[in-house]
């Protein structure tokens, strides 16, 4: 009984003292706002992802063009409008 | 002890409470602090599950029989594995596996989520709160595993089923397959409620909702296994309620690990993708529920109990919760591009996602519908093997070819020049491999010539797709063959370990097929001396031979095996009569055939008091394909699951070349 009052105890102290551990280490902080990216980082991210689904989508071009998955006149009629999308995204990435 | 027990649970549902409610307003109110309080408060209730856990650990090794839990699941003539596997052999105690295994999950996965923003992951804290908050509050007022009673000179023994090695790994790993579908689920909707769809929240969750769909695959396959040689009617799969239990988020999260993708490759189905996330999710709580609240008589029901009301309720809120958020942000959900052509890459991972959602919605039709009946009419209609059986023929065929097809087209667009010459070789083994069936004579069924036709497609197109991907990678100079392969796979882990998985499914396909369309059964009263032939095998009753054991006695058949003249060996199927339980079981016997594939399964389905034994015998060709299925499937997820430098590399350069948090 000892034991389990013991480990119990543990418990309930360990569990407070890990919750209020946040508030603990900064009793006054001086910004305590949840920070989340504004409209310019946003932007930005939407265009990195833009700009690798576009990378990797002439990657994936010029390997099914490769495997003989792509004919050589598909190839050459999607593979400039991916380079070309590919090098609007990169340069909206700066 | 149990008191301790109980404080364990008390307190891991007050923490759960707290990071649900905390969790919420911190995320709604944008307050940093609160959000990490939340946070470590799933960590706390991780560790006050493990106490709750541990403490039930110890009461069933001492045999401590004042627990009512410990008391109803063994005995003291359990051997102890059993005795300590009996922790999820009930309802209260697989309650709080499930438990410690979301909090586990959660911990983990909310620790190492550095790819996602801290306005989703305030978001992701408290969805996980309130699953774990449901589940806390089923042990603490509903299911607890720790009530105690006088306690009686000895327990009522584990189910006899359930006294099996299987038994130590296959609930655990069900268990690490359908509460891992939280994890994608809770990202889901953080990332919908801090109305962040881009992509964050699928790179954060990949590996999670892969780890959680192979688990939930090998955990099947496992069962399978164990009912095969355990529960000893000659089969693996009889699509009862709880098998199928399993089965559907398993499908609804291939159909996700397909269609995401779509999303990750051309921007486009996320309402589609997050729909999926939920359905999985739904639906491997419906599992729980069917196999936990006893509504549905099964292996797996162990009893009825009071928590089928919450559980609905539970399912019926998250649901429309999930459902209600979509709606109220499908405007940031709008794909920017379309589809460009129906013969495409994508087209084909659309086709296999609707014949994937198809097929999990009729079987859950097929689960639904008597119980739907028996609360209209009072009367439960039996939906049975032709049903499911027809709906797999359906859409499981289709999706077999489309296995074969989806790798040969290219993404966008495939012309037909393209089409033809990649096609080729695999349509030309295929309808080699079909003539050669009909010729040797397996016309006797349409289902089989068709699925192997198809099957031999999907190989020769996989084995297609890694000579092709070896030869060009090696075009490019500087490596020898095995470079080249090994270099083709490690810079694509997620293609080529799906292209293994997708071997698996085939050497399965060959499996069921084999050992259910063209298996032979005989049956016959035998007395000692008497023979009976299955498949060009001889079988000589010999007579019986008992044995008693700690807790159980044992009667086996000899059985001796001849094919022609030539002796391979005795074989013992029999029955166990175990004491505690007052319970009997089929102790099957079976001769593996290692180079055929096939099995001879043998079946003492009655012994009589004259000597003689009803012995039934299946001959079943092909079936230690599925096992072999199983091993490949788990070399496919691993190679899936592999960690990949050059992937992280890339995802470290996007998210901080955006400037967001990592």
């Amino acid at each position: 009984m000892s034991v389990a009052l013991v480990v119990g105890a543990l418990l309930a102290i360990g569990s407070v003292v890990l919750v209020a551990a946040p508030f603990l280490r900064e009793p006054a902080p001086t910004d305590d706002r949840l920070l989340s990216p504004d409209a310019a980082q946003q932007r930005r991210l939407a265009v990195a992802e833009e700009r690798d689904r576009a990378l990797a989508a002439l990657k994936e071009l010029e390997f099914d063009h490769r495997t003989g998955k792509v004919s050589d006149d598909d190839y050459r009629e999607l593979v400039g409008v991916l380079r070309q999308r590919a090098a609007e995204t990169l340069r909206a990435g700066g | 002890m149990p008191d301790l027990g109980r404080a364990a649970l008390v307190t891991a549902f007050l923490l759960l409470v707290y990071a649900l409610v905390a969790g919420s307003f911190a995320a709604w109110r944008g307050r940093r602090r609160l959000a990490a309080s939340a946070q470590n408060a799933l960590i706390a209730a991780f560790g006050a599950t493990v106490v709750a856990t541990v403490v039930l650990l110890v009461a069933l090794a001492r045999h401590d029989f004042s627990f009512t839990y410990v008391a109803e699941h063994t005995s003291r003539e359990l051997p102890l594995g059993y005795t300590l596997t009996a922790f999820w052999g009930g309802q209260e105690g697989s309650l709080l596996l499930w438990l410690l295994v979301l909090c586990g999950y959660s911990v983990a996965a909310v620790l190492t989520a550095r790819r996602v923003g801290r306005e989703v992951l305030a978001w992701v804290v408290p969805t996980l709160g309130l699953v774990g908050t449901f589940f806390a509050l089923l042990l603490v007022f509903v299911a607890s595993p720790f009530t105690t009673q006088v306690a009686p000179a000895d327990g009522a023994g584990l189910n006899p089923s359930l006294q099996n090695p299987y038994m130590a790994v296959h609930p655990p790993l069900l268990y690490l397959g359908y509460v891992g579908l939280t994890v994608p689920f809770a990202f889901a909707i953080g990332a919908l409620l801090a109305r962040r769809t881009d992509e964050r929240w699928i790179v954060q969750t990949r590996r999670w909702t892969l780890a959680a769909w192979a688990f939930l695959g090998v955990g099947q396959l496992l069962g399978a296994h164990w009912a095969y040689v355990e529960i000893g009617w000659g089969g693996y799969f009889a699509w009862d309620p709880v098998e199928n239990a399993a089965l559907m988020p398993w499908l609804a999260a291939t159909a996700f690990l397909h269609s995401v993708m779509i999303q990750e490759k051309r921007g486009m189905l996320k309402v589609w993708n997050v729909l999926l996330v939920v359905l999985a999710f739904d639906l491997s709580l419906f599992g729980t529920f069917l196999t936990r609240s006893g509504i549905i008589q099964s292996i797996h029901s162990f009893t009825q109990s009071s928590i089928g009301p919450w559980f609905l309720g539970f399912i019926c809120l998250i649901t429309a919760g999930s459902l209600g958020l979509i709606f109220l942000r499908l405007p940031l959900l709008r794909a920017k591009t379309r589809l460009e052509s129906l013969v495409s890459r994508e087209a084909t991972f659309l086709y296999n996602n609707l014949l994937l959602v198809a097929l999990a919605l009729t079987i859950l039709w097929g689960v639904v519908y008597p119980l739907l009946s028996e609360a209209v009419t009072g009367e439960a209609a039996t939906v049975s093997k032709p049903y499911y059986n027809f709906f797999l023929h359906s859409f499981g065929l289709p999706l077999l070819l489309l296995m074969g097809i989806g790798p040969l087209v290219a993404w966008r667009r495939a012309s037909l020049r393209a089409l033809g010459r990649t096609f080729l070789w695999p349509l030309s083994a295929a309808a080699a491999a079909g003539a050669a069936l009909l010729v040797a004579g397996a016309g006797s069924s349409r289902v089989g010539v068709i699925a192997y036709t198809f099957s031999v497609f999907v190989l020769a197109s996989i084995v297609l797709e890694f000579a092709r991907g070896t030869s060009a990678r090696r075009a490019l100079g500087g490596v020898g063959w095995l470079g080249a392969f090994s270099s083709l796979v490690a810079r694509n882990r997620r293609r080529y370990g799906g292209y293994v998985v997708h071997a698996a499914v085939v050497l399965l396909a060959i499996g069921v097929a084999g050992s259910s369309a063209y298996q032979t059964v005989r049956e016959a009263r035998l007395h000692p001396g008497d023979s009976m032939t299955v498949a060009g095998n001889r079988l000589v009753f010999r007579g019986f031979e008992a044995k008693t054991e700690s807790n159980h006695r044992a009667i086996r058949a000899n059985v001796d095996v001849y094919r022609g003249d030539k002796y391979l060996g005795r074989y013992r199927p029999g029955k166990n009569q175990y004491f505690a339980e007052d319970q009997v079981s089929n102790e099957v016997s079976i001769r593996h055939d290692l180079l055929t594939g096939g099995d001879l399964f043998l079946i003492a389905d009655q012994v009589n008091a004259d000597g003689s034994v009803d012995l039934k015998a299946l001959q079943k060709p092909l079936v230690n394909l599925l096992w072999l299925a199983g091993l490949v499937f788990v070399g496919g997820s691993l190679i899936a699951l592999w960690p990949d430098a050059r992937e992280e590399r890339r995802l470290a350069e996007r998210y901080e070349g955006a400037a967001v948090r990592v």
